[in-house]
């Protein structure tokens, strides 16, 4: 027998990084905090209502249309705040370069990061470099982990779902994966398809603002939107009807898609939220997200039912119903 | 989106289903075929299979170019893999189909230099720059990429490039629809005849099949419109008792097909039986290098051994593959075979029917 390896796939997003994440990290590492697998982790201390989380950031190429692996490294660890309902209050940064990378890039890079904390309101207030040899790194990994605070009532978490409860998206999908593939692969097309990366904050602190009624945010980066909502349903009682007409989908990211083979609904966003939210909250929480310039687009894309539980069902354009499951491995480029 | 939109629109898509159980309506069961397998993720994409009546059965078949590739095949290109100075650059689906006991994908974490490729020419490409290394292009797939291929080798001969090699497995296609309608374990009353082929092969090629076993064949485009009106002319040759080839995809395909592709494929390639996962031998149905071009040839220039090949004992992709069985019959399926683990090849491809079945259908 073969000895298991790590495999490209394990960093999808998808559903082996779930297992890899359930498997091979939880058990030895398990307490309720960690068990809760939400995308930043809330304790109490001293009174105070703390999220924390981290990710770090390894994109290639590390600048691409609509932004660089810097904004990214911000935008990234705030937004994983921002679904725990948290107000980011600070961040650390920590930087693997390989040996060789121009300095001119890393400043840049780094410019790039000033301004995004700036644009955020948060201070980076500690970090880290460590330089590794050409070749054992791929120019610059980057490393953030941000600290905020939550508000007194702000409860944001799967155990509230209702069946009957409205799914919303602010915007059109898909955006961040095609422009990141496209650079990558020197694909050109004649409307360049800009990454969607934005800061989150700003618009979930006005939705919490505006009602009571939301029950869950999550972002649907790696693994893309079908990812998350799999992991939502996921051992569940209740299950996800989507209707794809509903589906904000821009007309570049679908060309490219349908040219590729991909399906937009497993391609990664990074500016993107999906709100649950009670169905008599709707029009206040969409009121509020389309005053955001993050949530103009902001629509229902589906709602929770009973059946079949633990299941994403897609009504399709043309009237049937198809089941969509987690990203398995990478998403591959087809023959034909 | 323009020429997305209008062939996925919901009230023609409403009209053609009810177009189609009027046809169908008192009719003993129907079973079509959809060649390719393209065709069938559009059926489970787009949930068509909700629009058609039950006595209407729509069967895989075997046109899915990974899915068919043999499994010593893949065990030869893991073994190319392995060799120093090499780099094996292949399509994307080929990436993860087991071999006998490993994949491109388990290959590359172990340190093998495999890269995906979204055209030969890109191999061909980092071939002249790597003029260090042997670059192999394993060649798989039917008229759709056969050409390409052929342009990658005369474009490397014109380059002067001698490091570029390909690993070929290409395939046609009308020899297998003749395998399954002249072996008779399978009834097919109709063939959707697959789209991009077509449009290489010219939907001419098919004559043979309705006029020698008298089967009604259309050829279709790959919108959720295309095949639903597929279906309505298919039923309606067979209500008024025809056989003959009708082109559906009329945007695409002609009767000649593309003449340029095809000599270029002619100049390059030669005829030659091939193996089909499922299927066995069937004569006429690959392709191999002519004499003149063997010297891009891997296997005529680089030796590697294997060990005979094999796969899973409970996999039934073979059978698949042919329409008499489907992934529901199987019994591995979902339960230890899966898109992540997969044992067979039709679990890999997205265009395999067992990963089409386990990503989009909600009645297994």
């Amino acid at each position: 027998m073969e000895p298991e390896r790590i495999l490209l796939a394990h960093g999808s997003g998808g559903k082996l990084s779930y297992d890899l994440i359930r498997e091979l990290f939880l058990p030895p590492l398990h307490n309720p905090i960690l068990a809760t697998l939400a995308d930043a982790a809330i304790f109490s201390r001293q009174g105070m209502r703390l999220a924390i989380t981290t990710d770090s950031y390894v994109v290639d190429p590390i600048f691409f249309p609509g932004g660089d692996i810097g904004k990214l490294a911000i935008y990234g660890t705030i937004n994983d705040l921002a679904m725990g309902g948290a107000k980011p209050l600070y961040l650390s940064i920590g930087f693997i370069l390989e040996e060789g990378l121009p300095l001119e890039e890393l400043r840049v890079l780094v410019n790039s990061i000033k301004e995004a904390a700036q644009q955020c309101g948060v201070d980076i207030i500690a970090g880290d470099t460590k330089v590794v040899p050409r070749g054992k790194g791929d120019k610059v990994f980057i490393n953030t982990t941000g600290l905020g605070v939550v508000s007194e009532g702000v409860e944001l978490s799967v155990d509230r779902i209702c069946v009957g409860d409205r799914i919303i998206i602010n915007g059109f999908i898909g955006e961040h994966g095609i422009a990141v593939m496209t650079q990558r692969e020197g694909l050109e097309f004649d409307t360049p398809i800009n990454s969607d990366a934005a800061p989150l904050w700003g618009l979930v602190s006005q939705m919490l603002d505006a009602s009571q009624g939301l029950h869950l945010l999550r972002d649907p980066t790696r693994g893309g939107v079908a990812t998350v909502l799999n992991e939502v349903v996921g051992g569940n009682d209740f299950g996800i009807h989507l209707e794809e007409e509903a589906l904000p989908i821009g007309e570049g990211v679908m060309a490219a898609c349908e040219l590729l083979g991909l399906d937009p609904l497993y391609v990664a966003n990074e500016g993107k939220l999906i709100a649950f939210c009670q169905p008599d909250e709707v029009d206040s929480i969409l009121t509020a997200m389309k005053r955001d310039p993050y949530g103009r687009e902001a629509k229902v894309i589906g709602e929770v039912v009973d059946a079949p539980a633990g299941k994403v069902i897609m009504k399709t354009r043309v009237g049937g119903t198809r089941l969509l499951d987690m990203l398995t491995g990478e998403q591959l480029p087809r023959i034909c | 989106m323009k020429y997305i939109d209008e062939f996925r629109d919901n009230s023609l898509a409403r009209a053609l289903a009810r177009n189609i159980a009027h046809l169908a309506e008192g009719r003993p069961e129907v079973t079509l075929m959809e060649v390719c397998g393209t065709h069938t993720v559009t059926v489970f994409k787009h949930g068509l299979k909700d629009l058609i009546p039950d006595n209407v059965t729509l069967l895989a078949g075997p046109g899915c170019p990974v899915c068919v590739t043999p499994t010593d095949y893949i065990d030869k290109a893991i073994a190319y893999a392995r060799l120093e100075g090499v780099t094996v650059a292949t399509f994307g689906d080929l990436f993860r189909v087991p071999g006998s006991s490993s994949s491109l994908e388990k290959e590359r974490a172990k340190g093998g230099d495999i890269r995906i490729v979204y055209s030969p020419l890109d191999a061909l490409r980092f071939a002249q720059e790597n003029g260090n290394r042997k670059v192999i292009f394993l060649g798989v797939g039917f008229e759709t990429t056969a050409p390409l291929v052929a342009v990658s080798i005369q474009e490397a001969g014109r380059r002067g490039i001698r490091n570029y090699l390909v690993f070929i497995a290409h395939k046609v296609m009308p020899p297998p629809m003749e395998a399954l309608v002249s072996d008779g374990e399978l009834r097919i009353d109709g063939f959707l005849c697959p789209g991009h082929v077509s449009t290489i092969i010219g939907w001419g090629a098919y004559r043979f099949l309705s006029q020698q076993y008298r089967i009604p064949c259309v050829v279709a485009g790959f919108e959720p419109l295309d095949v639903l009106e597929g279906i309505v002319m298919l039923l309606r040759q067979i209500r008024n008792g025809d056989s003959q080839v009708e082109n559906q995809y009329r945007r695409a395909v002609r009767e000649q097909g593309n003449p340029r592709a095809l000599s270029i494929m002619k100049e390059v390639f030669e005829i030659a039986d091939s193996e089909w996962r499922g299927l066995g031998i069937i004569a006429g149905s690959g392709l191999t290098l002519r004499e003149r071009y063997r010297g891009y040839d891997a296997e005529a220039n680089i030796e590697v051994e294997i060990e005979p090949a094999s796969s899973h004992p409970g996999c039934i992709c073979g059978n698949v593959l042919k329409g008499v069985k489907t992934p529901l019959d199987c019994s591995l399926f979902r339960r230890v075979c899966t898109p992540e683990n997969p044992l067979g090849a039709c679990m890999v491809s997205s265009e395999g029917t067992c990963a089409i079945y386990y990503k989009y259908s909600n009645r297994a």
